[in-house]
């Protein structure tokens, strides 16, 4: 069997999904974005920057930290007939979060009240309709980067001048929902394939509880309550190889916050005693060898 | 391969790396604490990691 894996750089991620390879006996090549140069009329015969053709490849997993450029390399080689992890779509739903509420929408999943503005005073009517504390967020971003929690009409105004003033046309996009006042925690689920394989609470005296933020993980057991709304959320965006993060609200009822498609769980395995990327790598060599 | 120490780029501070490392890993300097990216591994080639961009994440 004859892999990629498509990188930006090579992350602690990386080197527990080549170890999880090479114990099937698989010794991926590695492919730097930054080397890219595919001619997108050509076809899936011209070599990738390996010196393989790609069409060679069984399977591409694609693990680039740059959204964007794992995003369109996914386009071309989806559209040759590449079979890659995670697919185009779903990395494209993903990987904007508007998209991916529109998504959790069509499906019947619960989510934060979330509304969309194209200007300082249409946003401040949306920030005004899901009420104080609000939450502003990048349609783009990762990590927990320029959240903004808005406690009143003053640093409303700010954020929203500033956003204006300062960013490009993406931060002119006001994607704006309610706060989850959630207790000090929230949820991370990994999603392989239709199995919900381990979940994890993250946790923080922050509002913003990213692990890339400081939260601490610890194990979250799986209930069938939590299996379910991970699946339905994952099938939501196309399925594949995913993480689900999702709030508890005031009730202790699950809300899905929003789905990565380059999930990072370096932190993951130890607290709940899963082999994620063994988990990711058995998957996707199994989806191979079902349609061989 | 052996464990080789090369130069930090930014503080040139000697910077371990380990016998399992990748080329193109990142890796943190113990010195300064700036990330570095293994640009080559024989000879090795430590270069300062490229900054986080807007659109990385997962």
């Amino acid at each position: 069997m004859h892999v990629s894996l498509l990188v930006t750089h090579i992350r602690a991620e990386e080197k527990l999904l080549l170890a999880a390879f090479n114990k099937r006996g698989i010794n991926p090549d590695i492919i730097l974005d930054r080397e890219l140069n595919i001619d997108i009329t050509a076809g899936p015969e011209q070599l990738a920057p390996s010196g393989r053709p790609w069409n060679t490849y069984d399977f591409v997993l694609e693990r680039c930290v740059s959204t964007s450029r794992g995003m369109y390399a996914l386009a071309v080689l989806n559209s040759w007939g590449l079979r890659s992890y995670n697919r185009y779509e779903t990395a494209a739903i993903c990987s904007d979060k508007l998209r991916t509420s529109i998504a959790l929408w069509q499906h019947g999943l619960p989510q934060p009240h979330t509304r969309l503005a194209f200007t300082p005073q249409s946003a401040m009517q949306a920030i005004g309709d899901v009420r104080y504390p609000a939450v502003l967020k990048p349609v783009t971003g990762s990590w927990g980067r320029l959240l903004a929690r808005v406690h009143n009409r003053d640093s409303a105004e700010a954020i929203l001048e500033h956003r204006q003033t300062l960013g490009d046309y993406n931060h002119h996009i006001y994607y704006v929902q309610e706060y989850i006042d959630k207790p000090g925690r929230d949820i991370r689920a990994f999603v392989v394939g239709e199995r919900s394989i381990a979940a994890i609470y993250r946790a923080s005296n922050h509002w913003i509880t990213n692990t890339a933020r400081g939260g601490s993980a610890s194990n979250c057991p799986l209930s069938p309550a939590l299996e379910e709304i991970c699946l339905r959320a994952a099938r939501a965006v196309g399925g594949g190889i995913l993480a689900i993060d999702l709030l508890e609200d005031a009730v202790g009822q699950f809300v899905v916050n929003e789905i990565n498609h380059t999930m990072e769980f370096r932190n993951s395995s130890e607290p709940t005693g899963v082999d994620i990327a063994q988990a990711v790598i058995d998957y996707a060599i199994a989806q191979v060898e079902v349609t061989a | 391969m052996d464990t080789q120490t090369g130069p930090c780029p930014e503080c040139d501070a000697g910077v371990d790396i380990a016998h399992d490392a990748l080329e193109n890993e990142l890796i943190a300097c113990p010195e300064c604490g700036i990330e570095l990216e293994i640009m080559n591994l024989e000879p090795l080639e430590l270069e300062l990691a490229p900054e986080v961009e807007e659109d990385w994440g997962e």
